[in-house]
């Protein structure tokens, strides 16, 4: 198969994807038990007033017209209003979204900062007490809930020691940097704002630890085994009969071709993130999707929380395709696999 | 055609499953002690997940109290001998409840894998065994399952069927169905063409027979490897869809939901949310141990590593 006839074949899966998602995200949230428009109305509403709103939202008409006119609308950036904060969904998202990527980003970098070179720790030195040692705190990394080791941190960090902030992203009395990417740490640094980078950091701090923990203890996983299957390769013996340097095979030629089936594993490590996220944010106070989505959910907040779903989904189906393309750039052999 | 060094009986391969006679499950009871000795980790989760499994069979005759009694006399009170986890806001005991908290936590762990591991596995052993458009069609519909991010979808769809332990599990096992589906299927591709499986076509063996009597029980120890490692990970998005308000309800004693309850108290009462997450910790623990053990043991890959 040539790479085209690849791309193609992954093109159209993602799109079938994403109107899986679509198509999913539309009957769920007509799947709600009780009536949205009754929702919307509140308890008291009389039935003239139930039924003018099952009207507007087009709740009278049948399914599968009322999903054209999803589309249409979601084709216009529409996505219905939030019965908890009474403004668009969309604006919602655009507002809350960047903190969710601030934390997601930095609990990725903290994780793979320190995955990887515990990994090949690991994997160079097996069977040794760093071995064990990573493999046990990668055990307890992926067993470990999230919610309640914030609430351990929370407690230490803030309670006993109270050396880092509790909740939100920046001391009272600090106004926000200037927008720029919406990621407080990002723009501060770019402004300049020394001080309130540092508040910005103090408070991130403990979510994204809690958060990459998790992670940390799949990419440590990952990174070792494929070591160690990469060190017993051949080319690994010859490069170590011609003499080169053990931080030479490691780095130079281990290490590179054991990082090409990690690669696939960050796209889908996405997903947990976002998982993550929606756990971290409730502990700390994180105002981003995951802290807004639980509050809708006890509002009963539909159009939010599928919104939210469904922007989730085509964020991480997209970041997969991209995953999977970049791949195939770092991979020449799996032109030929297909 | 049937080659005659397959129909030979297998050699007693040193495995943990003798051969392709696996289907008997003769167990190599000796070289499963000689693995274990060499890895005191699997033993350790060997050791947790009896312990947690006793303690949810045993749950009525171990739990010092009823998990559900209220002595407002007591209320929060701090790990003593009479409560040794202590107690909650209404003065049940924490340590019966958490031991109670095993039949909803551990139990919808193992509910949500095993129906997601019976109808994966089975959607899998046709689909590989048919092949052709049925084979593309499931296999299609998977990859749009599997390129979801799981746990949004398990938590839309348990916000829209409502908040319960069932509305929780659901959702779970169909979203991790996908991964038994290509597993199984994968298996069957290759026993397909193995000769007993010819022979038993040959003889006139009904499709359903062929599935049942010889993909199933040869395809059964990668999936059920995955399954064991899917237990930790099935209590741990239960108790988080706990925590977050969609899954096990008041006064249901569910690990998740009782650190949710825990949380207001956790600044003054550290004990509450402390020892019910503990227990999912541990449980996860212990079932992700006994999962990386039966892939050492069964993988020849990895032996020797």
């Amino acid at each position: 198969m040539s790479l085209l006839q690849i791309l193609c074949r992954r093109l159209l899966l993602a799109s079938l994807v994403i109107f899986g998602v679509l198509v999913v995200t539309f009957i769920t949230s007509r799947l709600i038990p009780g009536d949205p428009a009754r929702l919307m109305t509140g308890e008291h509403a009389s039935r003239e007033t139930v039924q003018h709103m099952r009207h507007v939202l087009g709740l009278d008409k049948p399914l599968p017209e009322q999903f054209g006119i999803y589309l249409v609308k979601l084709a216009h950036g529409d996505l219905g209003i939030s019965i908890r904060t009474e403004r668009p969904v969309s604006e919602d998202i655009r507002r809350f979204f960047p903190a969710t990527i601030e934390l997601s980003l930095s609990a990725l970098l903290f994780a793979v900062a320190a995955g990887v070179p515990l990994g090949v720790t690991a994997a160079v030195y097996k069977d040794s007490w760093i071995d064990q040692a990573v493999r046990t705190v990668s055990v307890i990394g992926i067993s470990m809930p999230a919610f309640w080791l914030g609430l351990l941190l929370l407690d230490f960090f803030y309670n006993w020691l109270g050396i880092l902030p509790g909740t939100g992203r920046l001391d009272e009395g600090i106004t926000a940097p200037p927008f720029i990417t919406g990621m407080f740490t990002v723009d501060a640094l770019l402004a300049g704002q020394w001080h309130t980078l540092y508040s910005a950091l103090t408070h991130i701090a403990l979510p994204a630890f809690t958060l990459g923990f998790v992670n940390l203890g799949i990419i440590m996983r990952q990174i070792r085994s494929a070591m160690i299957e990469v060190l017993q390769e051949d080319y690994i013996r010859t490069a170590r009969a011609g003499g080169l340097s053990a931080a030479r095979i490691i780095f130079g030629h281990a290490l590179r071709n054991a990082m090409i089936p990690s690669v696939t594993m960050l796209g889908l490590l996405f997903g947990d993130l976002l998982y993550g996220a929606v756990l971290t944010e409730t502990i700390f106070a994180w105002p981003g999707m995951g802290n807004y989505v639980i509050q809708s959910i006890g509002f009963l907040d539909f159009p939010s929380i599928m919104g939210f779903a469904m922007v989730a989904s085509l964020a991480y189906v997209l970041l997969n395709l991209a995953v999977d393309l970049s791949y195939m750039m770092l991979d020449p052999q799996i032109r030929e696999i297909g | 055609m049937i080659q005659p060094d397959e129909t030979a009986a297998p050699a007693p391969a040193r495995g943990l499953l003798l051969g392709s006679r696996a289907a008997r499950w003769g167990v190599d009871w000796r070289y499963v002690w000689y693995r274990l000795s060499a890895s005191p980790l699997t033993v350790a989760g060997f050791a947790i997940v009896s312990v947690v499994i006793a303690a949810m069979i045993l749950a009525p005759a171990i739990a010092p109290y009823d998990p559900n009694r209220l002595s407002l006399a007591v209320r929060l009170a701090a790990p003593s001998w009479q409560h040794v986890f202590g107690t909650d806001e209404v003065g049940r005991d924490l340590l019966s409840r958490v031991i109670w908290g095993s039949r909803a936590s551990v139990v919808a762990g193992l509910v949500t894998v095993a129906i997601s591991m019976s109808i994966g596995t089975c959607i899998g052993a046709v689909s590989g065994l048919f092949s052709g458009w049925v084979d593309t069609v499931i296999m299609r519909i998977m990859d749009v399952l599997l390129a979801f991010p799981s746990f949004i979808l398990a938590m839309a769809l348990a916000a829209a069927l409502g908040p319960s332990l069932m509305n929780a599990i659901l959702p779970i096992a169909i979203v991790r169905t996908p991964f038994y589906v290509r597993l199984a299927r994968g298996q069957a591709l290759t026993l397909r063409d193995r000769a007993y499986v010819r022979a038993a076509e040959t003889f006139g063996s009904s499709s359903w027979h062929i599935v049942w009597r010889h993909i199933l029980p040869n395809s059964m120890a990668p999936i059920i490897v995955q399954a064991t490692l899917d237990i930790g990970l099935a209590i741990l998005t239960v108790s988080a869809l706990s925590f977050i308000g969609l899954g096990a309800q008041q006064p249901t004693a569910e690990w998740g939901a009782m650190v949710a309850n825990g949380r207001a108290y956790f600044l003054d009462q550290w004990w509450y949310p402390m020892f019910p997450g503990l227990a999912i910790l541990v449980t996860a623990i212990g079932f992700n141990l006994v999962g990386d053990g039966l892939r050492e043991l069964l993988d020849p890959r990895l032996r020797g590593r």
